[in-house]
């Protein structure tokens, strides 16, 4: 990520004059309940429209509304864009924008030094400056000196373009997000009309409040039209990418996922069903597919996430695509019912949006401590298929994939996202459901000529066992939790069948390797002095740190792992090429011991476990390290 | 579900497996009795599927020649809504204990009744855990010495059917393992009721709770214990000569002597009555009868069918274009070296 040079805000301008940057980290802060999650999906939607690569991070606190002024109560959105390759929300903001005194001392340490700060001095009161713990008014202290600090009273302004519209102060109040977006719209230079009809039809059945916020915006687009032109204050021309040609949308992780479940639903020609209790940062999987009915979706908000599992079990049993969605308190619960499905052999996808752990942990902070308890995590031997997601748009596919194997393998398979991808948008390439290949399902109906129906006879490439409905003539069988007989498929505790179930289980999910890619290079050489092994929402921070190290002329490599287990059949080889292999984690070293024991390499961890993602130089700074590179 | 395939006979019910409960156990009874009332159902055997948790009663699905899903303790609930919702053709029982049913799946059970999925549950009451060799059980009265409780448990039982009733049950049968010929109309009226039909059956564990119901299930004793509740009936037991009536003022039941031919002062049974049902349900076993046959059925819309329904029209005049709903939402076109928004 390139951002806009020092100089470019010092140095004089001419009158009008746009600062140009190729890329720029804006980042909206305030109180919860000041709507800044709300400005920052509408700034994105501008960016998007202006033909802008992009990626964001919506960062809040698990509190709906926490106490108001205080730090804990602070909210912010962060978009990173411009020119092509975004890849993450970026390291430091260039601009912050802060709407009381919390949110500045929140966020203005991430601050780029000689960023631009907005502030709201209309909030900066003596109690507001307490509440956030200020002893001294950090707007005349002089503790912002390193940044360029831009405070005029956004409340005041706001309460004057509203007032022709009779709303009381608190509800005038409420449109000061939409003043500050209509600056930000000035400062790079972007349309205001979308915005104007996207207010009209939120507000639909309010006009008054549709023109009021509609006023709000286009006094802050005002002010930044007439402020004072030797202030901080500016119009940056950020630079549009160059991307592929093709359709694009603006896609979050909990969207994309979404889709992929009803694209793969499809393409194995099934109904699905979607159990779920809700639970964050999952829950925006259950809402958007809540509305997909004429999809053939049917939603089921559970009691619990044990009967949400459950459901899905059952459902798959009956003939449909049993899904289930959790964060990983939730997939804790689950564990038992996923025995079941495994032992049953039904086909099941189970999504994780992790989140920090372990317990309640930091519900609304991104982690990736999940893998141990997705590889591992239950009694028994119980292997199951697990995939990793490494964007919002990426999603997409792994979900697909994750449809796939479910079916043709009679498996669970958990897929891995996070809070960070969820939540996070970016543009996305749409594909045409025709590049995808179907796989449809096709279920037993065959009746034996003689004897009873065997439910666990099976494929004997892939060991799938055969899939039938109930309501199927001539093929009633009972299954369950307890061992079966491998010929017969009743219930079975001898030695060696279990031996032989318990083998034919493990071969089974082995087998899924057979049908995945083999795993490739994303960046940089397949053998030499250093990998760096990521999976994912580290992707971003990883490609572009490699990408940066590779410029300077370092010997790096970027893997990236989308089939966390079984792991693609080549990676073995692959990773004993190289001298030194690295593997950041949002977790304490959880792949990391994956690798050491299916490869005996000495994979080294780099890890982060602080509810924020990776930064790109944090990640430069470890590949320098072990490379030698003199500080 | 309505036309039948074939006509079957109770042999046709039956697995080819051992049955493997303990001898005597009053498993037996119910698995012969469901197995002699479903060729008077009709629901050919394919369409059938029975669900349950673990423990014993719930070994039931491998005996039953049926689709059966043996799941893990306590959800057999939850397994059955996704297998109903997924077809709602499919005739659906859920076989459970009174461990299984009410303590770890107590959850699960009260939302089953709750949202009136159309199935039917048949609780086998032992009060015991038999599987894992006799603790006591939810329903255990005070007192029982178990392993767990060897100096007899202090806490106070549940009641199932009065459980059910508060959950929003609208079917409510009780019966006893034995009564072979009260289980097949009460099974066929529990099948026959449209919502979650909840049937409390009073099962003997020979092993860990012999004769736990002998007050009231005993050959000598049933006449003068039993109440048969039946719609249009007076509440009458011990041959008619004693009978229940409800006292307004008080808003009590009591037990009165009847006079010959002298039914005026008891109550007739109206299993509409939600009242009637949890007088019935509550009243103290010992001074008053227990209550059996179908204490309560008032049909209420189902879950299953208002899932389809919702499903169906929200679904009517929607096209499923998934490349168009890819498509939707904040979007723009990239032509080579140039834009424009759409």
């Amino acid at each position: 990520m390139a951002t806009a040079p020092l100089s470019d805000f010092d140095a004089p301008k001419p009158e009008r004059a746009k600062t140009h940057a190729e890329t720029m980290v804006v980042r909206f802060a305030g109180d919860s309940g000041d709507g800044m999650q709300l400005t920052g999906g509408q700034f994105t939607l501008s960016t998007a429209l202006a033909g802008e690569d992009f990626a964001t991070f919506p960062d809040f606190p698990a509190e709906i509304r926490a106490p108001q002024g205080t730090t804990f109560g602070v909210s912010a959105f962060q978009i990173n864009f411009g020119a092509n390759g975004i890849e993450t929300a970026g390291d430091e903001p260039d601009v912050l924008v802060a709407m009381n005194p919390a949110a500045l001392k929140v966020n203005v340490g991430d601050l780029r030094p000689g960023g631009l700060v907005i502030i709201d001095s209309g909030e900066f009161s003596a109690r507001n400056l307490a509440k956030a713990g200020y002893a001294t008014n950090p707007l005349e202290d002089g503790s912002l000196a390193k940044w360029q600090v831009m405070a005029f009273d956004i409340s005041r302004q706001t309460l004057e373009a509203v007032k022709p519209f009779g709303l009381g102060n608190k509800e005038a109040l409420r449109c000061k997000n939409m003043w500050t977006l209509g600056l930000a719209l000035w400062m790079f230079d972007r349309s205001r009309a979308p915005l104007i009809e996207w207010l009209k039809g939120k507000f639909s059945k309010n006009p008054t409040l549709a023109e009021a916020n509609a006023a709000a915006l286009n006094a802050g687009h005002a002010y930044g039209e007439t402020a004072e032109l030797d202030g901080p204050l500016k119009q940056f021309a950020v630079d549009a990418t160059e991307a592929e040609p093709g359709f694009y949308r603006t896609v979050t992780g909990g969207e994309s996922l979404a889709l992929g479940l009803v694209a793969g639903a499809k393409l194995a020609n099934l109904p699905m069903f979607f159990g779920s209790y809700p639970i964050t940062p999952a829950s925006p999987i259950l809402h958007a597919l809540a509305r997909l009915k004429e999809f053939g979706v049917t939603t089921f908000q559970a009691e619990d996430e044990i009967a949400a599992i459950c459901s899905a079990i059952g459902a798959s049993y009956a003939g449909q695509l049993g899904v289930t969605s959790s964060s990983g308190p939730g997939i804790a619960l689950k564990g038992e019912a996923m025995g079941l499905a495994i032992i049953t052999e039904l086909p099941l996808v189970i999504v994780n949006s992790q989140r920090g752990g372990p317990s309640t942990g930091l519900p609304t902070k991104t982690e990736q401590s999940d893998l141990y308890q997705a590889v591992y995590g239950r009694n028994g031997d119980a292997p199951l298929v697990v995939l990793a997601t490494r964007s919002p748009s990426d999603c997409f596919e792994v979900a697909i994939e994750a449809c796939r194997i479910a079916v043709q393998f009679m498996t669970p398979v958990m897929v891995l996202t996070d809070g960070y991808i969820a939540n996070a948008a970016e543009p996305w390439r749409v594909p045409d459901m025709a590049a995808f290949a179907p796989f449809p399902v096709t279920f037993h109906t065959d009746v034996p000529t003689t004897g009873h129906i065997n439910p666990y006879a099976r494929d004997p490439d892939t060991l799938s066992r055969i899939w039938i409905k109930p309501g199927t003539p001539g093929l009633t069988h009972r299954i369950g939790g307890i061992e079966k007989g491998v010929k017969t498929g009743n219930i079975n505790y001898e030695a060696a069948n279990h031996q032989e179930m318990t083998d034919i289980r493990r071969d089974k999910v082995a087998n899924v390797a057979k049908t995945i890619p083999l795993q490739t290079v994303d960046q940089g050489p397949s053998s030499g002095k250093l990998a760096l092994v990521g999976w994912g929402s580290t992707y971003g921070p990883i490609r572009k740190a490699v990408q940066r190290a590779r410029a300077h002329g370092h010997d790096v490599a970027h893997i990236h792992i989308r089939y966390i287990w079984p792991l693609p059949t080549n990676l073995g080889d692959l990773l004993r090429g190289y001298d030194q292999v690295i593997v950041p984690e949002m977790n304490t070293g959880q792949l990391k011991t994956v690798l050491r024991d299916q490869y005996l390499v000495d994979a080294k961890p780099l890890n982060k476990v602080s509810g924020q993602p990776f930064k790109i130089a944090e990640i430069e700074a470890a590949i320098e390290a072990a490379l030698g590179v003199p500080a | 579900m309505n036309e039948m395939t074939h006509i079957t006979v109770p042999a046709d019910w039956a697995t080819d497996q051992e049955v493997r409960w303990c001898p005597g156990c009053g498993d037996y009874a119910i698995l012969k009795a469901v197995q002699r009332t479903m060729p008077e159902i009709g629901t050919p055997p394919e369409k059938t599927v029975f669900v349950s948790g673990i423990g014993c009663s719930s070994r039931f699905p491998y005996y039953m020649e049926t689709y059966g899903f043996h799941t893990i303790h306590g959800r057999a609930p939850a397994v059955a809504t996704g297998v109903k919702l997924a077809n709602p053709e499919l005739d659906v029982w859920i076989i459970t204990g009174d461990g299984d049913g009410l303590s770890i799946g107590g959850n699960h059970m009260f939302h089953l009744l709750r949202r009136n999925l159309d199935v039917q549950v048949l609780l086998f009451n032992n009060e015991i855990y038999g599987l894992t060799k006799g603790q006591y059980s939810p329903t255990s009265r005070v007192g029982t010495r178990s392993p767990s409780t060897p100096f007899g448990s202090v806490d106070r039982p549940a009641s199932p059917c009065s459980f059910a009733l508060g959950a929003g049950a609208r079917f409510i049968a009780r019966t006893v393992d034995t009564a072979q010929k009260a289980m097949p109309d009460i099974l066929k009226r529990a099948h026959a009721h449209k919502g979650t039909s909840f049937v409390e059956i009073f099962q003997n564990c020979i092993v860990y709770n012999d004769a736990v119901f002998d007050a009231f299930t005993d050959k000598k004793a049933a006449p003068d214990h039993q109440l048969h509740c039946v719609h249009g009936q007076p509440l009458l037991f011990a041959g008619g000569s004693k009978g229940l009536a409800f006292d307004a003022a008080t808003m009590t039941v009591s037990v009165v002597d009847i006079a010959e031919g002298e039914t005026a002062v008891v109550m007739v049974h109206d299993e509409t009555n939600r009242i009637m049902a949890q007088l019935l349900i509550d009243m103290p076993f010992g001074p008053f009868p227990m209550a059996l046959g179908i204490i309560w059925c008032s049909p209420a819309p189902t879950f299953d069918a208002a899932v389809a329904e919702q499903n169906s029209a929200v679904a009517a005049g929607k096209p499923a274009d998934l490349d168009a709903l890819l498509r939707k939402g904040q979007s723009w076109e990239i032509a080579a070296k140039d834009f424009h928004t759409v």
